[in-house]
């Protein structure tokens, strides 16, 4: 008989579980939650000074407005006034001096967030203000850093560059990159009886809010339960910002003994909250006449902001990855967390990966210029061995190297060779649009380099008519985890998806989680669930064995049913049996990633279980008159392992290329003078929009991927990689660039039309410079 | 006390008289007076799309417009575009073709790419590109979007032949 397959199951392109509910409008967001009785409705006052003593907060006339039910500065918070996700001392409201421009100072509830926000202008607040440092340099030439500088290293990268037959030394602008989650920062927080909290929060680290809402309240950890059942796009922006909004609205709560609700506006949010860092590269690189790299000096400072948060840790991620998909002999690596008085920046897709990326990618660039190359003959040329040049500046050997199949691969689909040709014909009759073309690989590390970060937690219900409840650490912010995990649960259980209901994480179903972050949702959780289900089912196998007397390997789960030896069951009926046997039905899961360790005192170590691996072809068109430009053409082919969802991966891997196209090309940060960001708004800050899609955009699924290592069915982590193929469009746009200026051109990140205009015009001009100098 | 106005509209096809403060946003009016939550607040100042509603049969943006100015408008949600069948097709292919992840912009999209279905159902990639452009989506890179917009927009041109 023809067993039925499963609806659902793993590898299966099913739809994102809400997506019926998005396409109807009925999805819940946090701001949707139905609000109880009394909800209060917060404002944040924020500083309005970069670096300044506060003198004195006088409340007096906020609390005097009408509506008003409470007012709080640091000095009202029960608790500690710190939530510093790896270092101490980085306080929710500013406590004797404020840091930066749209640094929270107070917060008020009130009836209406409208009363909130009037009530609060009336604060009078006295500052004397102190110097502000707000430029990279500035804190690397003060040695103002907000963490200890890392190095990593391997050989002599000094002696070798003194030997290099060529070198040459430069520097790199890489800008930063605000989340522009659609739905902005934002928390419920309702106070329960003995004191306790319960915190609706769009976050990715639901055990951070807990954690740091119980600090701050001067509570225990189980007094605090956090709640989310999605985000409205997250993309590291929640993963430990939401703790200052939920924070501030649990203070809030706990003063005014009523729930408050914290949404800050689109402005207020950009101003306050943490984005991707920008970053300063300076480089001395050694190589020889073919082009191969053979020594180099590297430093890599980053905007840190006014406190560390996670800068560390990204700081450490940008090293991870300034190697990319080359072997480099003798190298240095140092990275700096520049102490400035801005945003406190923070997690973002990628992790200071995509700027560690980004910098390598430049100097192989510059090399291929130099030697008169193409750059993608320099990149294989550089490429990590498989067996040999396999070794990476923090001493990981790569063992699952699959890049020269990549390479052929797409180098052969986008036809690479016969538009490069084309292109070079094109930019030769002299008009004043120039093409240019890049092809650019990239590898990722998977795992948490915080190496007890890999762990997570699972949850499994099976009810007494087999229907199954689902929960586990992991978020869901869009990117499709809840089906992948249910995916994995109704697979071991052989029931359709349908049978298995996705639960909203919450800190009182699974304790002590890590952040969804660093592509790692899948991975932990899908084997948490895995094993959870696991449990029950050996369970259930030894009860069917007992109750049809059979031995347990005659028992076996497949299209809905059990079969026992010559019974055949539903997979309700035998959970109905079970259940009247008193068996237990319900089970935790715990997973740890194996074999990861870092050690930071030598920096060396295996920090990564695995690397993901992607190739990108972009071609663009650049009108040399006005800096404008289009992407013309992009194709992508991404290894996802053997996908537990194509259809979600190549989501992933789509918007992740446009995502990561945005960060270096149209969106800017851009700050005055006195510190304050500009570009706080939609207005004036450019994410990409239906018409900056390449008009011609093929994307693919490596179609033998699977993954050496042993992951949830062989899969590979997709979250953040796919954006660094973007660094395709970047590279070909100073392919046009060097076109338009007929040689060697310096172009920073990001590639705004005015800096692609100035580019050009710097490259002209130092050309005929040089012609002049030469006459 | 803020001066308040009585307004008497029609929303999703059902006729209703409220008490509206004479500043409150209709996004604002719908979210937190008629518990129609589909709509939601993303940048609050017309930019990013994710409010677009439809109001006597033209997409606006509900963060741009006044509750009172809907006095006596038709104002159509995606609740009630969804109920009344009028957009299947549509989000049949928005699911079909994994064109959500967040799903925040997705009403908003919807309800911008229903006006064009509607209206040029013989629309080019081009021209879906060009028209969704008021509207964000920060998950999905359009690519999946514009192609579930082309194959509603296939359809409803099929039908009219």
């Amino acid at each position: 008989m023809a067993e039925m397959r499963i609806r659902g199951g793993v590898a299966e392109g099913v739809a994102h579980d809400s997506a019926r509910k998005h396409v109807t409008g009925e999805a819940i967001y946090t701001d949707d939650i139905a609000e109880p009785p009394g909800t209060l409705h917060a404002y944040v006052l924020m500083s309005t000074q970069a670096h300044a003593r506060l003198v004195s907060i006088d409340v007096s006339g906020v609390v005097a407005m009408p509506g008003v039910a409470a007012v709080i500065t640091a000095a009202d918070i029960p608790g500690r006034n710190d939530v510093g996700p790896i270092f101490p001392n980085e306080p929710v409201l500013a406590a004797g001096i404020v840091e930066y421009i749209g640094q929270p100072v107070l917060a008020v509830a009130a009836t209406s967030i409208k009363a909130a926000r009037a009530a609060a202008q009336r604060a009078r607040i006295d500052y004397a203000p102190l110097p502000p440092v707000l430029a990279i340099e500035e804190a690397l030439a003060a040695q103002s850093f907000v963490a200890p500088p890392h190095e990593m290293k391997r050989g002599d990268a000094g002696r070798a560059l003194g030997r290099a037959p060529r070198r040459f030394k430069g520097s790199l602008r890489i800008g930063g990159q605000d989340h522009f989650y659609l739905e902005g920062q934002a928390a419920l927080a309702i106070p329960q009886e003995d004191g306790d909290m319960l915190v609706h929060s769009s976050t990715q680290h639901p055990s951070e809010v807990q954690k740091m809402t119980a600090r701050l309240l001067g509570l225990p950890i189980h007094a605090v339960t956090c709640e989310v059942r999605r985000m409205g796009g997250g993309f590291g922006g929640k993963e430990t910002q939401p703790a200052i909004i939920a924070g501030i609205a649990a203070v809030l709560a706990w003063k005014a003994k009523r729930p408050v609700k914290l949404r800050l506006d689109r402005d207020d949010d950009m101003l306050m909250t943490g984005k991707r860092h920008d970053f300063l590269a300076r480089y001395d690189v050694g190589h020889d006449d073919e082009g191969r790299i053979l020594a180099m000096d590297l430093v890599l400072a980053a905007r840190a902001g006014h406190t560390a948060d996670l800068s560390s840790s990204i700081v450490d991620r940008a090293l991870f990855h300034a190697d990319n998909c080359y072997f480099i002999p003798d190298v240095r690596l140092i990275g700096y967390c520049c102490k400035t008085n801005t945003q406190s920046n923070t997690a973002f897709r990628g992790f200071g990966g995509p700027q560690g990326m980004l910098a390598i990618e430049h100097v192989i660039d510059c090399i291929a210029r130099r030697v008169g190359k193409d750059p993608l003959e320099v990149r294989k040329l550089n490429y990590y061995g498989t067996t040999t040049r396999n070794v990476t500046p923090y001493h990981q050997a790569i063992e699952d190297n699959n890049l020269a199949e990549l390479t052929a691969a797409l180098e052969a689909s986008s036809a690479y060779v016969a538009r490069r040709r084309e292109i070079e014909q094109w930019n030769g009759t002299g008009s004043v649009l120039k093409k240019g073309l890049a092809f650019t690989p990239l590898k990722f590390g998977i795992s948490f380099t915080n190496t007890f970060l890999n762990q997570a937690g699972a949850l499994i219900h099976v009810y007494s008519d087999g229907s199954v409840a689902l929960n586990h650490g992991g978020t869901e912010m869009g990117q499709g985890l809840y089906i992948k995990i249910a995916q994995i649960v109704a697979e071991e259980f052989q029931i359709d998806v349908e049978r298995v209901k996705i639960t909203a994480t919450t800190t009182a179903k699974v304790p002590n989680t890590s952040a969804t972050a660093a592509s790692s949702g899948t991975d932990l959780n899908g084997m948490a669930a895995q094993a959870a289900a696991r449990e029950i089912k050996t369970r259930l196998i030894a009860f069917a064995a007992r109750h049809f007397q059979v031995p347990t390997g005659a028992v076996r789960f497949a299209g809905n049913r059990v079969i026992a030896g010559e019974t055949d069951v539903s997979f309700a009926e035998l959970v109905g049996l079970a259940y009247k046997a008193r068996v237990s039905l319900s089970s935790t899961g715990f997973y740890r990633t194996p074999l990861v360790h870092y050690d930071r005192a030598t920096a060396s170590g295996r920090p990564f279980l695995y690397f993901a691996y992607g190739v990108a072809v972009a071609e663009v068109i650049v009108d040399t008159l006005t800096g404008e430009y289009k992407v013309t053409r992009a194709d992508l082919l991404h290894d996802v392992g053997r996908s537990i969802n194509p259809a979600i991966d190549l989501g992933q891997i789509e918007g992740g290329f446009i995502q990561g196209m945005g960060w270096l090309t149209t969106e800017e940060l851009w700050w005055d003078k006195q510190g304050a960001l500009k570009t706080h708004a939609p207005s004036t800050y450019k994410i990409p929009v239906a018409r900056d899609l390449p008009a011609d955009f093929r994307v693919k699924i490596w179609e033998r991927g699977e993954n050496p290592a042993e992951t949830i069915h062989r899969s590979k982590a997709v979250g953040e990689p796919p954006l660094m193929l973007a660094n395709a469009v970047f590279f070909a746009l100073k392919d046009a660039v060097c076109a338009a200026s007929g040689g060697d051109a310096h172009l920073d990140a990001p590639a705004t039309p005015e800096r692609v205009l100035l580019a050009i015009m710097d490259a002209k001009a130092s050309a005929q410079k040089l012609a002049a100098s030469a006459e | 006390m803020e001066t308040t106005i009585e307004i008497t509209l029609t929303v999703n096809g059902e006729r209703l008289t409220r008490r509206v403060a004479a500043r409150q946003h209709l996004v604002d009016f719908l979210r937190d007076e008629l518990e129609l939550t589909g709509s939601h607040a993303g940048c609050e100042h017309g930019v990013c799309g994710a409010c677009t509603l439809r109001v006597d049969g033209e997409i606006v943006r509900g963060c741009l417009m006044l509750a009172v100015q809907a006095d006596g408008a038709r104002v159509d949600t995606i609740e009630g575009l969804s109920d009344s069948g009028e957009i299947v097709e549509l989000q049949r292919a928005f699911v079909e073709r994994n064109a959500l992840q967040c799903g925040f912009c997705t009403p908003g999209m919807l309800i911008a790419a229903a006006d064009l279905v509607a209206r040029k159902p013989a629309a080019t990639r081009e021209e879906i590109r060009e028209h969704l452009s008021g509207n964000f989506c920060r998950c999905t890179g359009y690519h999946a979007i514009v192609d579930a917009v082309e194959t509603a927009c296939r359809a409803r041109a099929g039908r009219k032949k």
